[in-house]
C-alpha cells in the first residue's frame, strides 16, 4: 500500500474501513510530516496538541486544517493577528461542529493574511507561508496556510474562505483544489467577518471527489446563520459520475486580457478542448463588465470591514495595549494603531472613507450598483451557458515580497476571482497543468446553487488529465 | 510630487480618528499617498452608466429570516469573562469615560 | 402651563419586556438582578464570528405598537449598522433601523393624543424603529471622576423600540404626559412592563425662543424627563438672560446631582456611516400580518376609557387618569367587579388611593395593596364596621404593607363603635366635662357640633357619626325640654 500521505481523503477513509491501517497511525504520519517540513512551510499558525478524541463517523479521525479565522472551541483563533493573538473562542464554527461531528479532527489552525486581507498570506503578523512548489514564492491567499498544508501533505484536507478569491487564488497557486460555494449554502457562523456580503467558507483538497465529500458534511442550512439558505441537502458525489455530453461552456474573453500570463491561457484551453472532446460544446463570449469587478469588490469589502473590524477593542476579547491613564478613545485608538497591520489599518480606513457623509454615493452606493450589473452580467451569460470557464489567476505564484508594498498590484492578483462573490455564483480551481514547474489554476463557475454541475465538468477534466500534483519536498 | 486630489492629510486623520486607530504622522502620512492612488486606481467606476441602476445591498435575493422567540443557555460566566483583558467582580474594566 | 416658547421632541427607547429572549439572540430578557455578565453569548457579547438572528415577535410588537399609534407599517424595511465606538457597544456598532432615499424604518408617522387638564393636545410620531440596547456602566463614583468603567453586558442586545416624536411638546409636564400616555398604550398591548426598571428612558431636544436646539441623554423615566427638562429650561432661560448663545450639544442628565452636565459632544464630530447590515436580509411585512395582528389588538387606553365612561358611569376625565396607566385601570376594574359598583371604587381609587401613592412617591406596583385587600376596606365602610374616615386613616398602611384592613383594624382597636349604651355614656361624660359648651348648645344649634367633635374625639373617630349626632342631638334637645319646663 502506498504512503498514507498520499492518500486522498476518500481513499484514506477507505483504507481505515478496509482495515489496512489505523486512525492513529495516519494521525502521526501527518504530526511527523509536520514536524519535519513546516518549519520552513510555515502552514500553521497552531497546532491542536491533543490525542485524537475524534467521534466516531464518516470522516474517520481524518486530520484536517482550518484557517484561523474560522473558530473552533478551547483552541486559539488569531486571524493572524496581533489584536486577536490570545484569543480563545468558548464556541465552534458550524463547519467545525459538522466536521467534527462527522468524525473529522482539527489538527490545527492555518497561516492567513491578517483578517483575510490579502493574497499572497504575507500580510499575516506573524510570518509568511511559503509555496511548496518554490518555497521563493507566496502560496497565494489569503487562505494561503490551508492550501500549503493540503498540498504539501501536511493535512489530508482544509477550510479555507473567500471573500474575492481567497481559497481560488492560494488553490491555484499550491496546485489543489477550492471552492467559494454559492452564498448561503455554507454557515457562516463562527466565520470571522471581512466583507461579510461576498464571504463564503470553502473547502481546499487533493482532488474533486474529496471537496464534494467536504461539502457534503459541511453544507447546508443553519439556523444559526441569517443568511443561510434553506435548500434541500444534495450528495455531491453524484455528481462526480456523470458526464458533460451536451454541456455548453461559456469561455468569456475578458478573463484573457493583458497581463494574463501566456502559459496560463495556454493550459486553459488545453482544458476547453478536453471538455470538447468529451461531447460539450463551447463559444467565446464576453463579460465587458470583468473590468469594474476590482474597484467594486474592494470598496465593498472595505466598507463592511470597516465596520466588521470596530469590534476589536481589546475589552471583551483580544490583546489590549498598555493603557494606564488613558480615555477610552485613546485606549481604543492606541490598541487598534499597534494591534492591526499596515494592511488592514489602510482598509479599514478606506472603508471608514467610502461610507463617511459625503463621499458615500460616489464610492460605496457607486459599488453596491456595479454589483447589480455584474450580477446582471452573469446572468446573462447563464443564460446561454451551463458553465463557463477562465484562469483562476492571471499568473501562477509570485515571488515572496514581490508585490507586498505595492497594495495595488496586489490588487491585481484578484482580478479573476472577484466578480463571483459580487455575483453570488459557485466557483471552483482546479489544478489544470504547469508553467515553469508551477501550478495553473482552471477556474469553473456555474450558476447559484449549481455546484453540481461544476463537479462534474471538474471531475472529468482532472481524470483526462491526471497530474501528479506532489510538490517536490 | 504625490497628488493628494482625493484625500487630503487633514481627512486621513479625521478618518483614524472615526476608526479610532492611533497613526504617527509618518503613518497618516503614508497612508494618506497609497489612499488617493487606490481610489485613483478605482476611477474607472465613474465610467460605468448607473442610471435606473439598484444597489446591490445583500448576496441573496431572500427576506424574512427570523428567529422565534425562545431562550438558548448563555455562556456560562466563566466563559464570557475570559477572554477579558481586565476584569473585576465580574464585570469587564473598560477605560474611564471622561 | 405651558410656555408658548419651548419646543420639545422626544426619543423615547422603550425595552420590549414581554418577549422572553433578547433582539438578536436567544439570551433571555429576564437580566435585571443577575450577576454581571451572567446573561450573554457570544452574540450580544461582539465575539467574533458571531452572527445576529431578528426576533420575529420583536417585529409583530413593533408593528403592534404603530398599528396603535396609526402609524402607517412599512411593507419593506431593513436593519442597518450605526457605526460609532463607545465603552457600551459590544460591536462598536448598534444594529438598528434608518430612514433614507429608497428605505424606510419599521413605523412612520402616526400620532398620540394627550390630556393636559380638560385640553386634548395631538403629539405627532415621526417613526418607530428596532434596535439593539447597549450593555450598562457602572461608575465609581460620578461618571467624570471614575477612573475605569465597568462594563455589564446582561442588558445589551436587548430589544429596544424607539420612538421618535415631532418636536410638538411646549412644557416638560407635556414630555412627561406623552411618556406616561405613551407607556399605557404599550401596556395594554401586552408588549411593555413599565414597571420594570429603566424599561422606558428618553433622549430629550429642548430649544427656546427658536434657539439652539440641545439633546439631553440618560433620562431613565417619565418621572426625570420633567425634572431634567425644567433642569434644562432655567438652565438655557440663565443663559439667554445673559445675553450669551446657547452652545449647540448634547448633555447628560445626572439623576443623582439632578443637573445635565455637558459631555463636550460636537454633533458635527459624529459621522455614523450607516449602511445595511450585510447578516441580516430585509423584512418584508405583508398586508396578512399586518391584518392579523390588527386583530388580535386588545383594548387601548382611550377606548377603555370611553367604556368605563360608559359601562360605570364615571365622568370622562376620571376615567382618563384611570387609564393613564394599566395597572391602575386594571386595578380599578377588578376592584369594581368585586365590589359590584364602580362609584365608591372610582372615588376611593382616584381620590384616596393616588393621593396616597403620590404622597409617598410610589407607583401602584411598587405598592402593596391588592384589589383584594382593597375591596376588603371598602365593604368594612360599607358594612359600617368602620367609618369613611378611618378607612382614610389606615389606607397608607393598607399601601405599604398589603396587610388586610380587618387585621389593622383589629389591631388599632379601631372597630366602629355603634353600641348606643356605650356611646350614651360616653356623650353623658363629655356633657358632664363640658357645661359650659352644653348650655350654648342649648341656646344655639350652631354649638352643637362642638360637643359632637367632643364624642368624637374621645372615641378616637371610631364611633359612628350618625348615631353621635342623634345622642348628642337628642341630649340637647331633652336639656331644651327641660328648661322651657322650669321656664
Amino acid at each position: 500500500m502506498k504512503n498514507v500521505l498520499q492518500l486522498t481523503l476518500f481513499e484514506q477513509i477507505q483504507a481505515i474501513r478496509g482495515g489496512d491501517v489505523e486512525k492513529e497511525k495516519i494521525l502521526e504520519a501527518y504530526r511527523k510530516q509536520i514536524r519535519d517540513h513546516d518549519s520552513e512551510l510555515r502552514a500553521y499558525i497552531t497546532l491542536n496538541k491533543n490525542l485524537m478524541a475524534a467521534q466516531d463517523g464518516l470522516l474517520e479521525g481524518a486530520p484536517l486544517a482550518i484557517k484561523d479565522n474560522m473558530c473552533t472551541k478551547g483552541l486559539k483563533t488569531t486571524c493572524a493577528s496581533k489584536i486577536l493573538a490570545n484569543y480563545v473562542p468558548p464556541y465552534d464554527a458550524t463547519v467545525v461542529r459538522r466536521l467534527k461531528e462527522a468524525g473529522g479532527f482539527v489538527l490545527g489552525k492555518t497561516n492567513m493574511d491578517e483578517f483575510a486581507m490579502g493574497s499572497s498570506t504575507e500580510n499575516s503578523a506573524f510570518f509568511p507561508s511559503r509555496n511548496p512548489w518554490d518555497t521563493a514564492r507566496v502560496p497565494g491567499g489569503s487562505s494561503g496556510g490551508s492550501a500549503v498544508a493540503v498540498a504539501s501533505r501536511e493535512a489530508v484536507a482544509a477550510l479555507g474562505s473567500d471573500t474575492g478569491g481567497s481559497v481560488r487564488c492560494p488553490a491555484s497557486f499550491c496546485g489543489t483544489v477550492g471552492l467559494k460555494p454559492t452564498y448561503g449554502l455554507l454557515s457562516r457562523y463562527g466565520l470571522v467577518a471581512f466583507g461579510n456580503s461576498l464571504e463564503q467558507i470553502g473547502p481546499l483538497t487533493r482532488d474533486v471527489r474529496d471537496c464534494a465529500l467536504v461539502m457534503n458534511i459541511i453544507a447546508g442550512n443553519d439556523e444559526m446563520d441569517g443568511t443561510s439558505l434553506e435548500v434541500a441537502k444534495e450528495n455531491y458525489l453524484a455528481y462526480l459520475e456523470k458526464g458533460v455530453k451536451g454541456f455548453k461552456v461559456g469561455v468569456p474573453r475578458d478573463f484573457f486580457g493583458e497581463g494574463t500570463d501566456e502559459g496560463v491561457k495556454e493550459q486553459v484551453w488545453k482544458c476547453v478542448h478536453i471538455l470538447e472532446g468529451l461531447g460539450a460544446t463551447w463559444s467565446e463570449c464576453d463579460l465587458p463588465t470583468l473590468n469594474y469587478a476590482l474597484p467594486t469588490y474592494y470598496l465593498t469589502a472595505m466598507s463592511e470591514a470597516s465596520s466588521n473590524l470596530a469590534r476589536y477593542d481589546g475589552i471583551r476579547y483580544g490583546v489590549r495595549q498598555e493603557d494606564e491613564g488613558l480615555d477610552w478613545t485613546a485606549s481604543y485608538s492606541r490598541t487598534r494603531g499597534k494591534g492591526f497591520g499596515p494592511e488592514v489599518k489602510r482598509r479599514i480606513i478606506l472603508g471608514t472613507f467610502a461610507l463617511s457623509a459625503g463621499y458615500y454615493e460616489g464610492y460605496y452606493l457607486k459599488a453596491l450598483k456595479v454589483r447589480t450589473l455584474i450580477r446582471r452580467d452573469f446572468e446573462r451569460l447563464f443564460k446561454q451557458f451551463d458553465v463557463l470557464v477562465g484562469p483562476t489567476t492571471p499568473t501562477t505564484a509570485f515571488r515572496l515580497g514581490e508585490k507586498v508594498d505595492d497594495p495595488i498590484a496586489m490588487y491585481q492578483t484578484d482580478i479573476d476571482t472577484v466578480p463571483m462573490n459580487l455575483a453570488n455564483i459557485p466557483a471552483l480551481s482546479l489544478p489544470c497543468g504547469f508553467v515553469g514547474g508551477l501550478p495553473v489554476g482552471l477556474q469553473i463557475m456555474a450558476p447559484p446553487l449549481a455546484e453540481g454541475m461544476i463537479f462534474t465538468v471538474a471531475r472529468r477534466i482532472e481524470e483526462e488529465l491526471g497530474l501528479d500534483l506532489r510538490p517536490p519536498l | 510630487m504625490e497628488s493628494l486630489k482625493i484625500v487630503s492629510k487633514e481627512r486621513t486623520k479625521r478618518l483614524a480618528w472615526l476608526a479610532k486607530i492611533e497613526l504617527t504622522e509618518e503613518e497618516n502620512d503614508s497612508i494618506t499617498i497609497q489612499l488617493n492612488r487606490i481610489l485613483e486606481s478605482f476611477k474607472d467606476l465613474d465610467k460605468v452608466d448607473l442610471k435606473g441602476v439598484e444597489p446591490t445591498y445583500h448576496a441573496i435575493n431572500v427576506t424574512n429570516i427570523m428567529r422565534e422567540d425562545k431562550v438558548t443557555p448563555c455562556l456560562k460566566k466563566d466563559e464570557a469573562l475570559a477572554n477579558g483583558s481586565k476584569v473585576k467582580d465580574s464585570f469587564f474594566v473598560a477605560p474611564k469615560i471622561v | 402651563m405651558a410656555d408658548t416658547d419651548i419646543v420639545i421632541g422626544l426619543e423615547a427607547h422603550c425595552q420590549l419586556t414581554s418577549l422572553k429572549t433578547k433582539l438578536f439572540c436567544g439570551c433571555s430578557s429576564d437580566y435585571r438582578g443577575k450577576e454581571p455578565n451572567s446573561n450573554v453569548c457570544i452574540v450580544c457579547l461582539g465575539h467574533p464570528g458571531s452572527l445576529p438572528k431578528p426576533n420575529r415577535k420583536a417585529v409583530e410588537y413593533a408593528v403592534m405598537t404603530g398599528l396603535a399609534l396609526r402609524s402607517k407599517v412599512s411593507e419593506r424595511t431593513a436593519f442597518y449598522r450605526k457605526n460609532y465606538y463607545y465603552v457600551d457597544m459590544s460591536k462598536n456598532f448598534q444594529i438598528s433601523m434608518y430612514e433614507t432615499s429608497g428605505t424606510t424604518t419599521i413605523c412612520e408617522g402616526g400620532y398620540l393624543d394627550i390630556n393636559v387638564g380638560p385640553h386634548k393636545k395631538r403629539i405627532r410620531i415621526t417613526r418607530m424603529q428596532l434596535e439593539e440596547d447597549p450593555a450598562k456602566l457602572v461608575h465609581i463614583g460620578p461618571i467624570d471622576l471614575s477612573p475605569y468603567t465597568l462594563v455589564d453586558y446582561n442588558r445589551a442586545g436587548m430589544a429596544l423600540l424607539e420612538i421618535v416624536t415631532e418636536p410638538d411638546m411646549s412644557s416638560p409636564k407635556e414630555a412627561r404626559l406623552f411618556l406616561q400616555k405613551l407607556r399605557s398604550i404599550l401596556e395594554h398591548i401586552g408588549v411593555f412592563d413599565g414597571g420594570l426598571e429603566g424599561a422606558m428612558r428618553c433622549d430629550a431636544n429642548i430649544s427656546i425662543r427658536g434657539s439652539t436646539r440641545v439633546e439631553i441623554k440618560n433620562i431613565s423615566s417619565f418621572k426625570e424627563v420633567e425634572k431634567a427638562l425644567n433642569f434644562e429650561i432655567s438652565r438655557q432661560r440663565g443663559v439667554l438672560r445673559k445675553s450669551e448663545r446657547v452652545v449647540r450639544e448634547t448633555r447628560h442628565w445626572d439623576e443623582i446631582r439632578k443637573v445635565t452636565i455637558s459631555l463636550r459632544e460636537k454633533e458635527e464630530e459624529h459621522d455614523y456611516r450607516y449602511f445595511p447590515e450585510p447578516d441580516i436580509v430585509p423584512l418584508v411585512i405583508g398586508r396578512e400580518m399586518v391584518e392579523r395582528l390588527g386583530r388580535s389588538m386588545p383594548e387601548l387606553p382611550d377606548a377603555r376609557a370611553e367604556r368605563f365612561s360608559r359601562e360605570y358611569g364615571i365622568p370622562a376625565y376620571d376615567a382618563q387618569v384611570l387609564t393613564g396607566e394599566k395597572a391602575l385601570a386594571d386595578f380599578f376594574e377588578t376592584c369594581t367587579k368585586m365590589l359590584g359598583e364602580a362609584k365608591t371604587a372610582s372615588n376611593w381609587v382616584m381620590g384616596d388611593l393616588l393621593g396616597v401613592l403620590h404622597d409617598k412617591d410610589l407607583e401602584l406596583h411598587e405598592a402593596k395593596v391588592t384589589p383584594a385587600t382593597f375591596v376588603g376596606m371598602l365593604r368594612m365602610i360599607n358594612d359600617g364596621k368602620i367609618s369613611g374616615k378611618i378607612g382614610k386613616i389606615i389606607l397608607p398602611e393598607l399601601v405599604t404593607s398589603g396587610r388586610d384592613a380587618e387585621v389593622i383594624v383589629n389591631e388599632r382597636d379601631m372597630q366602629r363603635i355603634a353600641d348606643t349604651a356605650l356611646l350614651k355614656s360616653v356623650v353623658d361624660e363629655v356633657f358632664a366635662e363640658n357645661r359650659k359648651a352644653v348650655d350654648d348648645a342649648v341656646r344655639d344649634d350652631n354649638a352643637v357640633n362642638f360637643l359632637i367633635g367632643q364624642v368624637m374625639k374621645k372615641t378616637r373617630g371610631k364611633a359612628d357619626p350618625q348615631l353621635v349626632n342623634s345622642a348628642v342631638k337628642e341630649k340637647v334637645m331633652r336639656l331644651r325640654e327641660k328648661n322651657q319646663g322650669s321656664a
